[in-house]
């Protein structure tokens, strides 16, 4: 794609008292691009997501969004520009409906009321959006839904206001092979709607299913930034366990010594 | 996987059957709502009825509501507490430093009343501010906090009657709220104007969800909750304006007492604030699960702390409640019974003790039971110890109900 990045990082350090989680990290996220990030345990895909949602400021660094430079010093700061994260654990609360999880902490209001019927509206305007037709009712409590069915509703959550930048960290870890291919479907689905979607995940064939670019993260470092097609699955496995494969990846091995 | 229909439902969707066997389904999933309560009080009804003709009489039906007014209003301010998943042990007392407090202005420094009442109140909020702030902030969990401030408002009592005496309090207005009745007429027309109003409020609801497209209660769901109301209140009211004085030539005793408007209209605030407002939802979201409401920008702090004082408010206006009762303040007000049953109150009401689910309708039902048992238990000649034991198996009845509904709702996957 021709477009510039809409979320770009360069040179991002990170660390967590002695320890350096993240070392002159760049990374890039494109518009109608599903950007996986992927990496072994420890690498720093956590840290980096965080970075970029506010929640852990960075050392020094610079990040750009739409091609500017801005401060995201915290996750209002991120929710602001357009950046939405669903966790791995979701952050939905089992006993508020679908309507009310979607708008928590963000409600409409008419004056001090709340205005449930917009919401109502607006929740179901996003998930048609999204083709999810698997769940019966908007007013039925997240915890009468099956796993899928709360990924599904995480994203929609986060896509409900107009984001730019969509990341999840491992939608599929939890769910069964049917689940999976919908929870990916959607993944495609809003990288197809124009948003950056960027999918941290451990399964590669996930990866390789729906992204157009692969970033592997090794040992706090960014081994490549590659597009999906132009590299094979034993590359990036390689990618992931040592930090290059060939012609790509971190000059000298072992990255943690430079 | 199957494809309902999402973004309009179908008309068949909003008919009567699909509504009454949804909620046939949530009971079924272990979400039991206000359900035992309502059994349990009918049972109880029924069996002290047969048992002691006297429990039906009028005087004895007006006795229920004035006996119980004190429980439940502190219930009800518990339950914001109890939402959270937190504990309140130090409620009872509170009330009973608040009625204290109350006293020693009202009769001893010879205040107003509505300066005595609001000193009281702010007296409450205070403590609740403490009590939060300890909580939220420097993280003590609420259990071992408000197990303090037992004790130490039990002290706190004791200071201020001075050593066991009794305060006894002659103001005219603070003696009316629980042994002064409203005139009947003023009672019927109250009856109407709330049936009328909540008819109009339901359809009103109702049809400008149906003229967007969205499910609508459907009219003959909104029927039955509007007769429902009516009776029962229609009933009650009937009743409370009967003649209850002995001697009715000689003083006439009829009406609603006072204390049962006032009961209705912090019920009214407090649901509206529960689920109309953001406030009140972001309470549930923090109930539910505390993390994803402050990733979700709520201050859980400032829910925590604001819930304790809640609590503490209500405890206060209690604490009025029952010195205007018991004509005075002693350093037994508050004591004794009175925390447990408000705690039972709501629990028994259908609030969960695990946070998250609840609402301030629950503190009337759960008061209602505990005043019943405590009442029909005391006309059948029961001692004081017998009745400790049956209200202490209630309440464990009550949440083991409260732990087997959570426990069937993991099961059929609604937790």
């Amino acid at each position: 794609m021709s477009q510039g990045p809409i979320l770009e990082l360069r040179g991002i350090n990170k660390s967590f008292g002695p320890v350096q989680v993240l070392h002159d990290v760049a990374f890039s996220a494109y518009p109608g691009e599903v950007t996986a990030l992927v990496g072994d345990n420890g690498a720093g895909k956590s840290t980096l997501v965080k970075c970029i949602g506010g929640i852990h400021p960075i050392d020094s660094g610079e990040y750009f969004f739409d091609g500017e430079r801005v401060h995201v010093s915290g996750p209002r700061d991120a929710a602001a520009l357009g950046v939405e994260i669903v966790y791995q654990d979701l952050a939905l609360c089992d006993n508020l409906d679908i309507v009310q999880n979607m708008f928590l902490g963000r409600e409409r209001r008419s004056g001090l009321v709340l205005d449930e019927d917009t919401m109502e509206e607006m929740a179901a305007k996003t998930l048609a959006g999204l083709s999810v037709r698997t769940v019966k009712s908007l007013r039925q409590h997240v915890s009468s839904l099956s796993g899928g069915q709360r990924q599904t509703v995480a994203i929609a959550k986060a896509v409900l206001w107009n984001s730019k930048v969509v990341i999840l960290d491992e939608p599929t870890a939890a769910l069964g092979v049917a689940q999976t291919a919908q929870v990916l479907e959607l993944v495609r689905r809003l990288a197809d709607k124009g948003l950056a979607v960027v999918l941290i995940s451990h399964n590669m064939n996930d990866v390789f299913a729906v992204s157009d670019r692969i970033a592997a993260l090794y040992l706090g470092r960014m081994a490549a930034q590659v597009k999906a097609s132009e590299v094979t699955h034993a590359q990036i496995v390689e990618l992931i366990t040592s930090g290059r494969s060939g012609e790509l990846g971190l000059k000298n091995g072992n990255g943690a010594a430079s | 996987m199957t494809t309902e229909t999402l973004p309009k439902q179908e008309n068949a969707e909003s008919s009567l059957g699909v509504h009454v066997k949804g909620y046939l389904e949530r009971i079924k999933g272990g979400e039991l709502g206000a359900l035992p309560a309502v059994f349990g009080l009918i049972i109880l009804c029924v069996v002290f009825s047969v048992l002691r003709p006297a429990f039906l009489s009028a005087v004895n039906f007006a006795n229920l509501f004035t006996q119980g007014a004190a429980v439940a209003v502190i219930a009800m301010g518990l339950i914001f507490v109890l939402l959270l998943g937190e504990i309140d042990l130090s409620a009872g007392f509170a009330s009973g430093v608040c009625a204290a407090v109350l006293a020693v202005l009202l009769t001893l420094q010879g205040w107003p009343w509505y300066l005595a009442v609001l000193a009281a109140m702010v007296t409450g909020a205070v403590i609740g501010l403490v009590l939060g702030s300890l909580v939220a902030k420097l993280g003590i969990p609420s259990f071992v906090v408000t197990l303090a401030a037992f004790l130490a408002f039990q002290g706190v009592v004791l200071l201020l009657v001075k050593d066991g005496t009794n305060i006894s309090i002659r103001d005219e207005t603070i003696l009316a709220i629980a042994n002064k009745n409203v005139p009947p007429v003023a009672g019927w027309t109250a009856l109407i104007v709330g049936v009328v109003a909540y008819a109009a409020i339901q359809l009103l609801q109702a049809r400008r969800r149906a003229a967007r497209g969205l499910v609508a209660t459907p009219i003959t769901v909104i029927a039955a909750r509007v007769a429902t109301l009516a009776v029962v209140s229609g009933v009650a009211v009937y009743v409370l304006n009967l003649e209850r004085s002995r001697n009715a030539a000689l003083v006439s005793l009829k009406g609603v007492p006072i204390v049962v408007p006032l009961i209705v209209i912090l019920l009214i605030v407090w649901t509206f604030v529960l689920r109309r407002t953001a406030y009140g939802r972001h309470i549930y979201a923090v109930g539910g699960n505390a993390e994803a409401a402050r990733r979700a920008g709520i201050n859980v702090d400032r829910i925590r702390i604001s819930a304790f004082v809640i609590c503490s408010f209500m405890a206060s206006l209690g604490g009025i409640i029952a010195a205007s009762r018991a004509n005075s303040v002693d350093p037994n007000t508050g004591g004794s019974n009175v925390l447990l049953f408000a705690v039972g109150a709501a629990v028994i009401g259908g609030t969960s003790l695990f946070g998250g689910k609840g609402r301030a309708l629950d503190a009337l039902l759960g008061g209602a039971v505990v005043a019943v048992i405590e009442n029909g238990m005391g006309l059948m000649g029961y001692s004081a110890g017998v009745k400790f034991v049956v209200t202490g198996s209630v309440l464990l009845l009550a949440a083991g109900v409260d732990a087997l509904s959570r426990k069937r709702a993991a099961a059929t996957g609604r937790r």
